[in-house]
This record gives structure tokens, sequence and C-alpha cells, in this order.
């Protein structure tokens, strides 16, 4: 099974023997992937009683729930690591959602769709309309993702928390690219990021 | 439909007079039980599955007393989810029911039924025969226990106060306590019971039972087990075998003729008094209590086994709301849990009808 670009590369950094929770799992495939490889204790949370339903029959252990509202029933450092890839967008707070992510894990993964993206600033200049990609795919109106955010408004938003990053990677068009740097470096260039964070 | 009293139940007598909740013990405990699919040589493929208030131990094949299909004839047998051709499925009758395990229908140590001097049992009390049942057959450690309704709730208090003895558990549409609505039911049915003129302080056995009130309780608790949803697709106002309203009182509507069927067809099969002890034992359920009033804490010693827990959307019986303290519970001990609220039409009795998705989570869980 091959994971997605940032999910490998969550996997790839997700220490041995870890005790992982991954919010918003979906069906599962990075728990897999991370037990298989890593030999990890993956716990999942997902809102659709069909992944979860999916997960369950794969023998993983996925908790159907409201990453909005039930990652509060978690205890403080119940794992290693929490995992919330392509869901902070979504939340509706994400200041929350970061707090209590950092909360229960001692550290976290967490990957979002990048608004800053070229094609997506193109897009809305030429356009004059909000930008639909492979990642944000869906009109406004109907949009799971309801919070836009750029590179740019992440790192200001970690640094006024207080948040510690220890490693960020950077994707378009399904490749890791470089960081780069000035107004034409990630920020730009970026179509998802993933960033590695500790309080 | 077969008199119990003529069928052969299968069952064994427990060594050990079993030690009760109320502090009275019970002597030569019997339990009759079914086994399906083989034992392995290891002993390692046992799944226990706990039944329901009006279960009974004929899980699959054809049920002797009612001539009909095993109350989980499509979760259990070769090929299906739970399945026997590598599992050796046991169920017992609890503990204070009819169909040939200890009750209150069963000769007390004075020669006659114990009737209501049946000793009021628990839900612990009912997993504890059935540890001592499998200590018999020689089983020390199962695959998986696995029950809905109050046969979850036997999965959790085996979880709770046995969690040496099964690697999973699976409870289904259950509740770590009953709630004052649980109990007001409950207690509607038992008073109808007692209510009726046979019943006799529970001294009926030997002449008429008391059916019109053991009729009335099942009615009423029928409704519980359903969704208003599911009665307006079965029934609406739809009128039964006739053009108009009588302006009387016979069964006019269609869910009245359904109600008083269920009633009925309930009492051939099932004894009043036990009816009363399980309830009770039902009502007497809560797991947080029973361990100093903190759920997780029923929990500590449970947290390396694997937990499935599902909720039904349309159970109002016992909600998604009552499972998912049951979830925070084992999250604060870091056990393994999944939980899964399917949505089906059917209110309670969901977890006996047809879910494919049930299917699935329970054949993915149990492996």
């Amino acid at each position: 099974m091959t994971l997605r670009a940032d999910l490998a590369k969550i996997a790839a950094h997700v220490p041995e023997g870890a005790r992982v929770l991954d919010v918003g799992c979906g069906e599962g495939d990075l728990m897999e992937a991370l037990q298989v490889q890593k030999g990890c204790d993956a716990r999942g949370m997902e809102i659709d009683p069909e992944a979860v339903a999916k997960a369950v029959s794969r023998g993983l252990s996925v908790v159907q729930g409201d990453a909005d509202r039930d990652l509060a029933d978690y205890p403080d450092g119940a794992f290693d690591v929490a995992i919330l890839s392509q869901t902070l967008q979504t939340a509706q707070r994400p200041d929350w959602l970061l707090d209590q992510l950092l909360r229960v894990g001692r550290e976290a993964f967490v990957s979002f769709p990048n608004f800053a993206y070229w094609r997506m600033r193109l897009f809305l200049l030429r356009n004059g309309r909000m930008p639909i990609s492979r990642h944000l795919p869906g009109s406004w109106y109907e949009t799971a993702n309801i919070h836009h955010l750029t590179i740019a408004d992440f790192h200001e938003f970690l640094a006024l928390r207080g948040v510690r990053v220890s490693g960020s990677w950077f994707f378009a068009a399904g490749n890791e690219i470089g960081r780069g740097n000035g107004p034409f470096g990630a920020n730009w260039r970026a179509e998802h990021a993933v960033f590695r964070l500790r309080r | 439909m077969a008199n119990t009293s003529e069928i052969d139940f299968r069952s064994l007598v427990l060594d050990a007079p079993l030690a009760l909740d109320s502090g009275r013990e019970l002597a030569g405990v019997q339990l009759a039980y079914e086994t399906y699919g083989e034992l392995a040589p290891d002993k390692g493929n046992a799944v226990l599955i706990f039944h329901a208030l009006t279960g009974d131990q004929f899980v699959a094949g054809t049920n002797p007393v009612t001539g009909k299909p095993g109350w989980w004839e499509r979760m259990v047998g070769p090929g299906k989810p739970i399945d026997t051709d590598r599992f050796h499925v046991i169920c017992a009758n609890v503990i204070g029911s009819c169909l040939g395990s200890t009750g209150p229908s069963s000769t007390g140590p004075e020669g006659g039924p114990y009737a209501m001097q049946f000793p009021v049992i628990t839900i612990r009390d009912m997993v504890r025969a059935q540890m001592a049942m499998l200590d018999t057959l020689g089983i020390e450690r199962l695959h998986a226990v696995v029950g809905g309704s109050m046969g979850g709730m036997q999965a959790l208090s085996c979880a709770a106060n046995f969690p040496e003895r099964t690697d999973r558990v699976l409870a289904i549409a259950t509740t770590a306590r009953h709630t004052a609505q649980n109990i007001a039911f409950h207690e509607m049915g038992r008073q109808a019971i007692m209510a009726d003129p046979n019943w006799q302080g529970g001294d009926y056995y030997g002449g008429e039972a008391p059916a019109k009130g053991l009729a009335v309780a099942r009615m009423a608790a029928h409704i519980t087990y359903l969704s208003e949803e599911g009665l307006t697709a079965k029934f609406g106002r739809r009128l039964q075998d006739r053009e108009a309203k009588s302006f009387g009182f016979d069964a006019d509507f269609q869910v009245e003729s359904y109600l008083r069927y269920q009633g009925l067809s309930f009492t051939d099969r099932f004894d009043a008094n036990s009816y009363l002890y399980i309830t009770r034992a039902m009502d007497y359920f809560d797991l947080a209590e029973e361990h100093g009033g903190l759920l997780a804490d029923a929990f500590r010693g449970a947290k390396d086994t694997r937990f499935c827990l599902v909720s039904f959307d349309t159970d109002w019986l016992y909600t998604t709301a009552d499972m998912r303290e049951v979830v925070h519970a084992l999250n604060a001990v870091a056990a393994p849990v999944s939980f899964v609220e399917l949505s089906a039409p059917y209110g309670h009795d969901s977890f006996l009808l047809d879910v494919p998705a049930l299917d699935r989570v329970v054949e993915g869980f149990i492996g």
C-alpha cells in the first residue's frame, strides 16, 4: 500500500514503538503502516462511522468521535505522538484543537493545505473566486474546510502560542520540495505542509 | 412449541457453591449451555457469548424450545462473522433464567421450586457462574467475550471483574449502568406481573402462571426495544383486518395486535419469576458503583484487553451517550478501544437484526 506523501513523511519520522493517536484517521492507512513498519501502538479517532467500521474490520482500534469535542476525553500525555493530518482547516476551533493535540500527545504532527500556494493565489487573482483544488475541493458553501490558513499564518500562530517546530516538510504535486527562501519560498510553492511540533 | 420441562438441556453442575453479591450462596448451581464449532487443542479459540434478558443458550441452529432459528443465527455459524469453522462458541443460559439453568423455577433445598426464595442475583453473579463453568470445561482464557444488551453488560462486567479471562471484549447496544428510566420501565413490568392474581406471591408453579401480567410486562419492554421510526414504518396507524375503527377495545390497530402477539407468545417460553429476577439484576447494574464510583477504576485491570463497543443511532434504551461513558473510561486507562455508532432503523433490537455494517465490525474485531 502506498501512503499519501504527507502520511509517508509522518510515518518515516514517528519513533519506533511509539504510542500514537491519529486524529481523523479515516480508514486507518497511516495507523496500519505505523503498526506494521514501526511497531507502534496506534489508536485512531474518526468522525465518519463507515470509515470507523472499515478501520475496526482491519483490526485497528478506532473510536468514532468528533475531534472538535472528543479529544477532551483523553488524559494528559496519553500518547507519545498525536497526529492531525489534513484536518486542522476543518476544525471549529483550530487553536483549541492544537492545544488538545499537544496536551494528549508529547509531540504532534500536523499537516494542512497551504492556501498561499501560488496556484491558489493566481486562481483568486484571475477569477476573483474562492479557489478549488485537489486538496481543497468543494465550493465555499459546502466545503468542510472552514479555516483556511497559509504556512506563514501557521508559523506566526505557533510563535504566538510558544509551540516549538522540530521539523517541517513541504509538498507540491505529490512530491517533496525544498523550504526555499524569501517571497518565493515554501509559502509560495508548497501545496501542503507537514509540521512536527512540541510544547 | 415444546414444553421446556420435556427438553433435555445440555448442562453441567458447578462444583462449589456460588458466592453471590447479596451475601448469600447458591449451592448445586446448574448451567445449561450449548457449544458450536470445535475447541482447538490449545483451547485458544473459545468465544463466550452472553445472551440478553429473555435470551437463551441457543445462539445458532434450531432452538428446540421454539422450533425457530437461534437468536443470533445471522451472526454465528460456519462462514458467519463469528465463524464456527474457526471458533469454539459457548453460550450459557444465565442463572435466574428458566431454560435449564438454576433459577426461581428450579427445585430449591426444601424440595419445591425456589419461587421467591431464590436469592436476588446480579449481572456479576451471572458472570461468576459462567467463569466457574469455564473452569469446569477447562478453558482458562477466551479469545473473546461477546454480548448485546444485557449480554453486553455481562461482557463489560467480565472485563472489569475477570480481565485475565479474555483477550477481547465486544459489547453491543449496552450500558455500564441502568438509568432511572431503564429501572422505571422494568418496575412497570414487574408490577404488571405481581398485579396478576395468578402470581400468588410467586408460588404459582403447578397452577396457572401469571401469563397476563407477564404479557403486559413483555409488551411494555418490547416498545423500548424498537424505535418510533421503526414502528411507524412497520405499522403506522394501519388497522388490523378491518376497514374502520370499531369504537371498542379490540386490537383495532396493527401495532396493538402485534404487541398482544409478542406478549402472549413470550409467556409460552418464559417464566414470570425469572423475568422479575433478571430485570432486578439489570437494574442493580452499575459498574462504576461496584468499583468505588469511578468507571475508569472498573477497567484498571483490563488495559491490555482489546475492546470494541457498538451503539445504534436509533437505540433510545441504551444510547450512544451511555456508550461514550464507557469509551471515556477505557481511554482513561489507555485500553485499546474501538467504538462506532452504527446507523440502523430498528432501535435497540438492531443488534439482532439485519445490519450489514455490524457484521463487518464483528467479523473484523473477532478476527
